[in-house]
């Protein structure tokens, strides 16, 4: 009964209030805090985490003298709720992380001699192997392969890279998780300077 | 009957084909029980301990597909822990030793061995389909031997041409590992598919393999079911379009990457969608555009994209009442959501009298009415009143005793019910027992029922499958009396932290109680920290 009394007479003016700021910050829920322990009984329910399955309760427990000011614990802290799988959490737990580097990684490719710049995302590919091979059908020129000692010789073409210090690096040499976070746009470098980058 | 050969008495069973149905067929009389036996070819054992192997192969030796459930429904939300039972090991060996003629096994929650898979791949002669639901144990190894093909790593090389050789194909699911290029050469080599999985699908538009993937995806006019889309671009999701007027069924519920106004636009060529899984970044304005487009929508699931967030209202119960509005069909749901209120709760009961399953789970469990502050019995109560042939339900929310003597009032039909969070004392869970006479697996979580409700009436529990009920008030010195006076019932402690070792004290409250109808007495199976009363 003492839930719903708690309930009943809080006017949430809070819920009204304009403010700035993200919604679910701060003490915008006074609702949860202000409510006693759920099943408000003999039972002292210790509050569990997710990972240790030595406390025994599932129960979500706010004792009623908590600090008004205190967060709402939170929801990770009762085993099983949301009742959704451990599959479906941890893929959605992993798409994020890949798209904690935002939608699209669009930069832009020039080539030596050509009229206008092109724009490219860097998220579609997988491999530098992939990478070049868009590169040479989007300019109609052959790149050639990649080695570590030669670079691009060889070739008449060396794709580069602008790098997050402001530094032309030769596109190839870090690892390509590396390269597609630092990479600020490419240049497609023609003739002899191309050559210049492959000899060090 | 006795006039007719048992013949064409068989001839007249084959055309029975629902397991209730054929049950019944048995109880008829022994002749018919004789006959039904001999002529039954699939089997459907709702928990694996109900029964032995053994007993099942004695009764049914014509045996050709068996349905196999082990773990209780919350196991698949971390509350039964990995190694608490449902091991398929000894049917299989059973299974085997009696040379019955096995050509389906279709499991779920079971534990299943790489041992398991291989004694089944080299026991069956005719084998031809293994379905494996929530089930743990395995690794790639053990599927390799059911798999010929398949052996660790992914080889493009080899798949295309097993597809190519697969003219039947009519299922198949990628994962993120293989490319588009081998995705458009394996959808040229099998147009004649119906489900389709998408694991990977990030390309550039201008490329040539986009263009012949488009080419492909065209050819494939028989592509009813479509999933997958781990990984979105969402900018070629046109390719699509052209198959998705045929759908029936699309989930993209794995699938965080796709929303807005792309995912607006792929559902709007979906016309004919019977099924939708979808995330709950598809918003309320999503929801409303489904409503317009799928009229023949019958099972809606919404998940949570963010189960932990900070509560960005991704949908509401707007959402859930425009296509109540729109889809006369719906008799499915399972919707996660950030708030529900009585008044939508009660218009979609309403809109949509047919439901056969209905799952709310509000992402804050005890959350009242936004609007009123008022509990959510009214609501749920609307539903139980009007869909008079609801079979599962799921409760959420604020809620008091009151939804329970709505539920035990109205739900004749009801066959499975989830509470959790609810509830002021044991009338709620009485009114339930009472009420629901079709009542088969309950399950209760952190509700204040204790003995007194347990105990009531322990008879009902022989005309249910079985009963769960964990951080709730009952005690041990209750769940014995059960076990006392119900014979027929396992009733077991799962006991993780060992409270009980160290008091075996009757007043001593109960973590976690699974209690279940059996004919086999209690198993042998069970791990230490299990006990069977």
């Amino acid at each position: 009964m003492e839930r719903r009394v708690n309930y009943e007479n809080d006017l949430n003016l809070m819920a009204t209030e304009l403010r700035l700021g993200l919604p679910g910050c701060g003490d915008d829920e006074p609702q949860r805090k202000t409510n006693p322990s759920i099943r408000n009984n003999k039972r002292t329910a210790p509050e569990i985490s997710e990972v240790s399955s030595s406390e025994s309760s599932s129960s979500i427990t706010m004792s009623g003298s908590d600090d008004q000011d205190s967060p709402p614990p939170a929801k990770e802290h009762v085993v099983g709720w949301p009742p959704i799988r451990s599959y479906r959490k941890n893929c959605l737990q992993s798409s994020k992380r890949n798209e904690v580097e935002g939608m699209g990684m669009y930069v832009k490719v020039s080539v030596d001699g050509a009229p206008y710049l092109r724009k490219i995302d860097l998220k579609v590919y997988r491999s530098y192997p992939q990478l070049l091979k868009a590169l040479e059908n989007m300019f109609k020129l052959t790149i050639g392969a990649y080695s570590k000692r030669e670079g691009y010789n060889g070739s008449d073409y060396a794709p580069t890279y602008e790098d997050k210090d402001g530094d032309w690096m030769l596109v190839g040499d870090v690892p390509w998780e590396m390269f597609i976070s630092s990479c600020k746009r490419l240049r497609i470098t023609k003739g002899s300077e191309a050559r210049g980058l492959g000899c060090v | 009957m006795n006039y007719f050969p048992d013949e064409v008495l068989e001839h007249v069973f084959d055309f029975i084909t629902s397991h209730k149905d054929r049950n019944s067929v048995s109880l008829v009389c022994k002749s018919w029980y004789k006959i039904e036996r001999y002529s039954r070819q699939r089997v459907f054992i709702g928990n694996c301990y109900s029964i032995s192997p053994e007993r099942l192969i004695a009764r049914f030796p014509g045996l050709k597909s068996l349905t196999l459930k082990g773990k209780p429904h919350f196991a698949d939300f971390n509350l039964v822990p990995h190694d608490w039972g449902g091991f398929v090991y000894p049917w299989i060996k059973a299974l085997a030793k009696s040379r019955i003629g096995l050509e389906e096994l279709r499991l779920k929650r079971m534990v299943v061995s790489d041992e398991s898979l291989e004694l089944l791949s080299k026991s069956f002669v005719n084998f031809k389909s293994l379905v494996l639901v929530s089930c743990e144990g395995f690794t790639t190894d053990g599927l390799a031997a059911i798999a010929a093909n398949c052996r660790g790593e992914v080889n493009l090389g080899a798949l295309e041409r097993l597809v190519s050789r697969s003219p039947n194909l009519k299922s198949l699911r990628l994962n993120r590992a293989v490319p588009l290029d081998t995705l458009q050469k394996l959808l040229m080599r099998a147009p004649q598919l119906v489900d389709l999985g998408i694991g990977s699908y990030v390309h550039d538009p201008f490329s040539e393999v986009y263009n012949k993937l488009k080419i492909a995806i065209q050819r494939c006019k028989s592509i009813r079911s479509l999933s997958g889309f781990l990984e979105v671009a969402p900018h070629c999701m046109s390719a699509i379009y052209p198959i998705c007027g045929n759908l029936t069924f699309l989930n993209l519920s794995y699938a965080p990457g796709l929303h807005g106004n792309k995912l607006m636009k792929l559902i709007q060529h979906c016309r004919k969608l019977q099924r939708l899984w979808i995330l709950d970044c598809i918003g309320d304005k999503g929801l409303g555009v489904v409503a317009l487009t799928c009229k023949e929508l019958q099972e809606l699931r919404v998940f949570p994209s963010d189960p932990f967030g900070a509560g960005n209202a991704a949908v509401t119960e707007e959402g859930l009442v425009l296509v109540s509005a729109g889809c006369p069909k719906l008799n499915s749901l399972l919707y996660f959501c950030q708030q529900m209120t009585n008044a939508a709760l009660i218009t979609v009961a309403k809109n949509c009298p047919n439901f056969i399953r209905f799952r709310l789970c509000i992402l804050d469990p005890i959350k009242p009415d936004p609007v009123t502050n008022q509990p959510l019995d009214e609501g749920f109560g609307a539903i139980v009143q009007s869909c008079k042939g609801l079979k599962r339900l799921s409760l959420s929310g604020l809620l008091t005793d009151q939804v329970f003597l709505y539920i035990g009032m109205y739900a004749e039909q009801l066959e499975m019910l989830s509470i959790a969070f609810a509830a002021d004392s044991d009338k709620g869970m009485l009114y339930v027992l009472n009420g629901c006479k079709k009542l088969r697996k309950l399950e209760i979580r952190d509700c204040p029922f204790g003995d007194a409700a347990l105990l009531e009436d322990v008879g009902k529990y022989e005309t249910m499958r079985s009963l769960w009920m964990s951080s709730c008030e009952v005690t041990l010195g209750g769940c014995k009396s059960v076990a006392e006076k119900m014979p027929s019932l396992n009733v077991e402690i799962i006991d993780e932290c060992e409270q009980m070792e160290f008091n075996l004290d009757d007043k001593q409250k109960v973590d976690k109680m699974y209690l279940y109808r059996t004919l086999v007495g209690h198993r042998k199976d069970a791990p230490e920290y299990v006990s069977i009363l």
